[in-house]
């Protein structure tokens, strides 16, 4: 059982180990999974890993063969196998002893549709694996469809009047699955992201981490701008930036202002949502319930109103 | 030799558990299974055994648990799963990941006909399904020869010229539930059959990428690798046969078996445990004096086509059983063994047993009086063996 005085600890000197997504990778400029990938290498440092990368667009960045730009060694599964796959390799490293953690490597099509079966079971058999989904709220990789990740009025390429539907709670369903560890992670937040990072590698039984990872291409939004967008939406308290010890310990990282003007302007930035006409004040108090819930779980019951 | 009465799929469960055990030494063994009649007692009996450095994994699905065996292999261990019929088209999509990846996994299919509507009865339909997701299948006959060739399998598959899963199919009830007398052999002599398996170019420290984007030319390459890996087998297989016999005592049958067939005029051609009854049938015909060889293929992947062309020359009257229908053809086997026919032979093909009919001699012997009495080889006949 972990304690949350890790939480306490200071993180370490990021230090640059082997780069895990290598220059030539074919991903677009402003991939939100590159930018995860490269601060995950800076969370590695010498951890020995392996990685089971199901069909994404982390798949397809891996390049053809023989190459790789992948700075590790990596089984690309079928799409939603990714948990199992893992499963196999965790469960043979533990065999052998030989300390190599294992990462399932995710989009949001591998994780919360095809592969929510197999992600399930995994986590409910409690498998030595850290999985983490770069949610990029799309199919980017067949061309920008629409996922049970797609908030609710994003257009996509088959929902192109705005998805009606709204986006799965990812992360309260992992922690219902009470994994040991389950965590939000922003990249405009490098730190809190590296530090989760690393706990979650060193952390035995299966680790969660969910990071939200804009899609210039599929979000229609200008590709030097995701990492201001991820902080846009976790100052608007659209994004929460979480985490939650083996399933009921939740812990707020990063108290948002919830600024109406930054939601709008991480409305405004994306093209996806013109045609729906998405409004802040449309998602105001979607955000205020989800905090209100959010509270009441992590023990602060303190009325998002009020801490505006 | 320690004779046990025993279903096939404990047969199978016991041969995987002995196999997994002799790779104690090495990477350990691996399984990922997942329940379904009549391949449920398999993975029953395989989670209730002791595996020094082994794990079988209960999984959700077929799907992950040939995902489960996949990272395994990848990772070096030694790997087994069991399934049938609409599991194992579930699992299709990585049953091809398997074999695309070039993993020695080894599969034990009960098989069982493919639904709804639901039949839990034998039809070879659903591992013919499989038949060109590059795996080699084996087809057996009783539950000795199902306990041997799991065990050959691993030899054959880890070896360096093969390096490709193995599928063992055996009929459900009709073998999977069946108990018969089946050596089982101790640990040390399975351990100097099947060496500790260093699997190359398995996922280590070194960062590179299994199952990389492939180009059409690089496509063309690697299948055409994975042909002639198949073709290899055969060679392989062999001595196989060989160091089976050597470490264990008795010879596992060939990839085509014969009964009465040197001097025979009319051949019946089928797979798995009807021909144990052509071959009843064959010595009924004989004794009243027909000239009835049987011809049994054991391995249909890769496809014995010049054994069964050597067999076929100067027999004009052949007839091919199929329990299994390819809707809109025919017979699976019919319309591969046809073609290694001498020309001007008749080649009829009949399906029976499908969705788990229970084949008899008269059911053989009212073929062969149907073939004697034919002049030209129609399309297929579709018999009702009921039951």
């Amino acid at each position: 059982m972990t304690t949350l005085t890790v939480l306490s600890t200071p993180p370490a000197a990021p230090a640059r180990g082997a780069p895990l997504l290598r220059p030539g990778n074919s991903n677009c400029g402003g991939c939100g999974m590159s930018m995860a990938l490269q601060i995950f290498s800076r969370a590695l440092e010498q951890r020995r890993v392996q990685l089971v990368v199901p069909a994404s667009c982390a798949a397809v960045a891996a390049g053809p063969f023989p190459t790789t730009s992948l700075g590790a060694p990596v089984v690309l599964s079928t799409f939603g196998a990714g948990s199992a796959v893992a499963t196999g390799l965790a469960r043979v490293a533990r065999l052998n002893g030989d300390g190599t953690r294992v990462v399932c490597w995710a989009g949001d099509g591998g994780t919360y549709d095809i592969g929510m079966a197999s992600l399930s079971a995994a986590a409910e058999r409690d498998e030595d694996v850290l999985y983490v989904c770069y949610d990029n709220e799309i199919y980017g990789n067949t061309g920008g469809q629409r996922s049970s990740a797609t908030p609710a009025g994003a257009s996509t390429t088959n929902t192109p009047a705005g998805k009606p539907e709204q986006k799965k709670d990812i992360l309260g369903i992992m922690a219902a699955h009470r994994v040991r560890y389950a965590a939000s992670l922003s990249i405009a937040h490098p730190e809190d992201m590296i530090r989760k990072m690393r706990r979650a590698l060193d952390l035995t039984g299966f680790r969660f981490l969910h990071v939200l990872a804009p899609c210039p291409t599929g979000w229609k939004s200008e590709p030097a701008l995701g990492i201001e967008l991820v902080r846009l939406a976790v100052r608007s308290g659209l994004y929460p930036v979480v985490e939650i010890v083996d399933g009921r310990k939740l812990v707020i990282n990063h108290e948002p202002d919830f600024s109406k003007e930054a939601l709008e302007l991480y409305l405004s930035l994306q093209m996806r949502f013109q045609r729906s006409g998405l409004s802040a004040e449309g998602l105001a108090e979607a955000i205020a319930q989800s905090w209100r819930d959010l509270r009441a779980r992590s023990g602060r019951i303190v009325p998002a109103d009020r801490e505006r | 030799m320690t004779v046990r009465l025993l279903s096939a799929n404990h047969a199978a469960a016991l041969a995987a558990a002995l196999a997994g055990r002799a790779n104690r030494a090495a990477r350990g063994f691996c399984s990922g299974v997942y329940p379904i009649t009549p391949s449920t007692e398999c993975m029953e009996l395989l989670c209730n055994q002791e595996i020094e450095k082994g794990e079988v994994v209960r999984v959700e699905s077929e799907h992950s648990a040939m995902a489960v065996c996949i990272g395994a292999a990848a990772s070096g261990a030694r790997t087994f799963t069991t399934s049938s019929s609409n599991g194992l088209a579930l699992m299709a999509e990585n049953v091809v990941a398997a074999a695309l990846l070039r993993l020695p996994v080894v599969m034990v299919a009960a098989n069982r006909t493919l639904g709804p509507p639901w039949n839990i009865w034998a039809d070879h339909g659903d591992t013919l399904m499989l038949r060109d997701s590059g795996w080699v299948q084996l087809y057996c006959a009783d539950n000795q020869e199902v306990l041997d060739t799991v065990l050959c399998a691993y030899r054959l598959a880890e070896d360096r010229r093969v390096l490709l899963p193995v599928l063992v199919c055996q009929e459900g009830f009709v073998l999977s539930h069946t108990m018969a007398g089946t050596d089982v052999p101790p640990q040390e002599r399975v351990d100097r059959f099947l060496p500790p398996l260093d699997l190359p170019g398995r996922l280590g420290e070194t960062p590179r990428v299994m199952g990389g984007i492939d180009v059409p030319h690089s496509t063309e390459v690697h299948r055409a690798q994975h042909h002639e890996a198949m073709a290899r087998v055969f060679d392989v297989y062999r001595e196989v046969q060989d160091a089976f016999e050597r470490e264990l005592g008795r010879r596992p049958a060939d990839p085509v078996v014969t009964y009465r067939a040197d001097d025979a005029d009319t051949l019946i051609v089928s797979m798995g445990t009807i021909a144990s009854t052509v071959e009843r049938a064959v010595d009924e015909a004989r004794a009243r004096g027909e000239r009835l060889g049987s011809v049994r293929v054991r391995m249909f992947r890769p496809f014995p086509a010049e054994q069964l062309a050597a067999l076929f020359r100067g027999v004009r009257r052949i007839a091919v059983l199929d329990r299994d229908l390819s809707l809109g053809f025919g017979g699976v086997l019919w319309g591969e063994v046809r073609g290694q026919a001498e020309p001007g032979a008749l080649v009829q093909g009949y399906v029976i047993g499908v969705g788990g009919g229970d084949v008899r001699p008269e059911h053989v012997a009212a073929i062969a009086a149907d073939l004697a009495v034919r002049t030209t080889a129609g399309r297929p006949v579709l018999m009702e063996a009921g039951a």
